[in-house]
């Protein structure tokens, strides 16, 4: 029921205007403390982490505008609204998001085959008859002859098209593993942290269960078992990845603990709910931060290699990943047929760059014991 | 010191322990025995009876953790979890789930092609890591060591998909220099190891070089390196004498983890380059979704990553004796 209403498409644009919600309430949170301010400021001083930044932002404004949609009724030839029975229910087709509206020259204009970028006539030859008898080796002209900016792949369908649906998958396995993961690291590494004793280690005993499978091999277990596709992935990496955090917090929260500040709060008689949401989560919030802004570039780029493997988001998803593994074969073509693996390596580049360009600048930024260091 | 090693020791029993747990459960209590064999007999043959049949072809039909119509000890050792999982201690890897050939014997015979291509592969790289990175701490702040810096945030953002890709083009298609992949035994292999050790150092150089050269910085503020610039030496001499041999221990402790891992290859590249490693037996596996062969290498995989880790404590303890007294 509730998974089923997840998968429609009032239930995506629930959930990406709940997050958007979300990141504007924390960015506004954030935004009243001086040290957050003071880190914005220094952020912006610096050129490159600016571009990357806008360029993140395209990004993201393309995945979004891809995550959200509506279904829209099926006319006929005439215009009519089709029915199930003549006065019955009107019938709607599977949706179409945002993105895919905006791009219905690119998403219909479909050739038959291989098409180079820009492309006025097919890339192989086909036999034609010519009038006469003879028959001749021609390239055909194509359907739609000089639209395809980065030309078509195997089966006609735009190359730029393919590379702009992946964006949001990328976005989606960087993003939702991530926000799988922080909760629970944050639970199990503040509460060790704070607590210790007997829970503290059966918290470490099961990070370090949890952190000794490899996990190139936790999700490839993980995958067989449940199947591929996007949301068992981004669960195989989300389980497989709050340990490092979890870690992390846990040392942080032991260290906190016994800062001043709190050892005052507990003397003072404050519950320790209130002691660890006031003292304890905004002091570590920022390596929540850095943590997360460090990996998302990395789980972009795994996704690519386990789609590859053939324990990511399958073949009916669009990804990057499934673009070079669907063109793996391509470069050892006479001629090369180079556009498709290009394009999806340049636009991962694209992210992913700047991703870590960015997330450096703010680990620089929020860390103040690292800036000493140059 | 012989006191620690064993607790040291002891400590790994339950780690493992909760390791064979957490493969059993996810392959045996997460997915079950019948959904095994109904995707091993495919769409067509699924009655009862053939899933019994299968079941029992390849040890699957005892119950999972106790047998109540055994008797004595084998009311435990006639299970499931006993004999696929608990087996896997003494090295009984059981059989693949789709040849029936034993697993154990297939693990041997692919060790050395996996470490052909991991060792040198780990030694170039640690050799080009600590040498780039020890010249970057000491070119620290010039405009060398900031493009340096961003050409390593470059090459950490380029897929291994992409280095694989363009190697294997480059060398193999275009200057035909090596085979497009392949691999022999004896000497022979020299030739078909040189392009994914290649692209093996490429993909880890990034993410490496800015690894060591935070380890080098850390070192170049403290007193020693003071003291020894102010004796007057030079500083090439104070970064490869001084500064080097006391970061050996950071660098010295974290090999053996690597060491032991090297033996279970690398996916990527021994699929790439059909080398009969064991990163490929793993990856035919999935391809065959053969369940017990992926189980038999995520419990290898972490057996040897926590003896790696043991190991490398250890070498702590030896190199840096206050660990031993904490």
């Amino acid at each position: 029921m509730l998974l089923e209403f997840l998968q429609s498409w009032s239930g995506r644009n629930a959930i990406v205007l709940l997050l958007l919600a979300g990141l504007l309430g924390l960015l506004l949170q954030l935004s009243r403390r001086e040290y957050w301010r003071l880190a914005g400021r220094e952020i912006i001083q610096s050129k490159l982490a600016v571009i990357s930044f806008v360029l993140l932002c395209l990004y993201a404004l393309v995945a979004v505008l891809d995550s959200v949609g509506w279904r829209s009724p099926v006319r006929d030839a005439s215009g009519a609204l089709c029915r199930s029975q003549p006065g019955g229910e009107i019938v709607y087709d599977q949706g179409l998001s945002v993105l895919d509206r905006l791009l219905t020259p690119l998403r219909t204009r479909q050739e038959k085959t291989y098409s180079s970028p820009l492309a006025r006539v097919q890339f192989s030859s086909e036999t034609q008859v010519v009038p006469g008898g003879m028959s001749q080796r021609v390239q055909p002209p194509l359907r739609h002859p000089g639209s395809h900016l980065l030309g078509t792949d195997r089966i006609g369908v735009d190359v730029l098209y393919q590379s702009l649906k992946s964006i949001r998958t990328g976005m989606i396995i960087g993003l939702l593993t991530t926000l799988l993961a922080v909760p629970f690291a944050m639970f199990f590494g503040i509460t060790a942290g704070y607590y210790g004793g007997v829970l503290d280690d059966c918290i470490q005993y099961l990070y370090t269960v949890m952190s000794s499978i490899p996990t190139v091999l936790f999700i490839a277990a993980f995958m067989i078992i449940f199947g591929q596709g996007l949301p068992q992935l981004c669960l195989a990496m989300g389980i497989a990845s709050w340990t490092y955090l979890c870690r992390l917090l846990r040392a942080e929260t032991l260290r906190l603990r016994e800062a001043e500040f709190v050892q005052a709060a507990i003397v003072l008689g404050t519950p320790s709910w209130r002691i660890i949401l006031r003292h304890i989560v905004p002091n570590v919030l920022h390596l929540v931060l850095i943590t997360a802004m460090l990996r998302f570039s990395s789980e972009v780029l795994a996704e690519a290699a386990l789609t590859y493997l053939g324990i990511g988001v399958g073949a009916d998803t669009m990804s990057w990943g499934a673009m070079i593994n669907d063109a793996r074969m391509e470069l050892t073509r006479d001629p090369v047929i180079w556009w498709k693996l290009l394009a999806a390596f340049i636009f991962m580049l694209g992210l992913v760059l700047p991703a870590n360009i960015f997330g450096d600048t703010v680990r620089d930024a929020l860390d103040p014991k690292l800036r000493t260091q140059e | 010191m012989a006191a620690y090693i064993i607790r040291r020791i002891l400590y790994v029993l339950p780690i493992l322990l909760g390791v064979n747990l957490l493969v059993f459960s996810l392959f045996f209590l997460v997915s079950t025995p019948d959904d095994m064999a109904r995707q091993a007999l495919g769409d067509k043959s699924q009655s009862p009876e053939q899933v019994q049949r299968w079941k029992e072809a390849h040890g699957y039909h005892y119950p999972r953790f106790y047998n109540s119509g055994e008797d004595g000890w084998r009311c435990l050792s006639e299970t499931i979890f006993f004999r696929k999982s608990a087996a896997m201690f003494w090295g009984d890897f059981g059989f693949s789930d789709m040849t029936l050939e034993p697993i154990g014997k297939e693990i041997r015979s692919r060790i050395l092609p996996s470490l052909c291509l991991t060792v040198p592969i780990f030694l170039i790289t640690m050799v080009t890591n600590i040498f780039v990175g020890l010249l970057l701490a000491g070119l620290r702040g010039s405009w060398a060591d900031r493009a340096a810096q961003f050409g390593c945030v470059v090459l950490m953002s380029v897929s291994a998909l992409l280095y694989i890709i363009a190697g294997q083009y480059l060398f193999a298609r275009e200057l035909q220099l090596v085979p497009v992949s392949g691999f022999l035994p004896g000497w022979a292999m020299a030739k078909f190891l040189f392009l994914p050790v290649l692209v093996g150092v490429f993909c880890a150089l990034g993410s490496g070089i800015r690894f060591y050269r935070t380890v080098f910085l850390e070192e170049v503020n403290r007193d020693y390196v003071r003291t020894a610039r102010a004796k007057g030496l030079s500083e090439g001499r104070v970064l490869f004498l001084h500064v080097l041999k006391n970061a050996m221990i950071p660098i010295l402790t974290n090999v053996p983890v690597q060491l032991l891992f090297l033996i279970m290859g690398n996916l990527l590249l021994e699929n790439f380059f059909s080398i009969p490693g064991l990163g490929g037996f793993t990856i035919n596996a999935i391809a065959t979704q053969d369940f017990a062969i992926v189980r038999a290498m995520v419990f290898l995989g972490s057996v040897l990553y926590i003896l790696g880790l043991l190991l490398s404590d250890l070498c702590y303890s030896l190199v840096d004796p206050r660990v031993r007294l904490g």
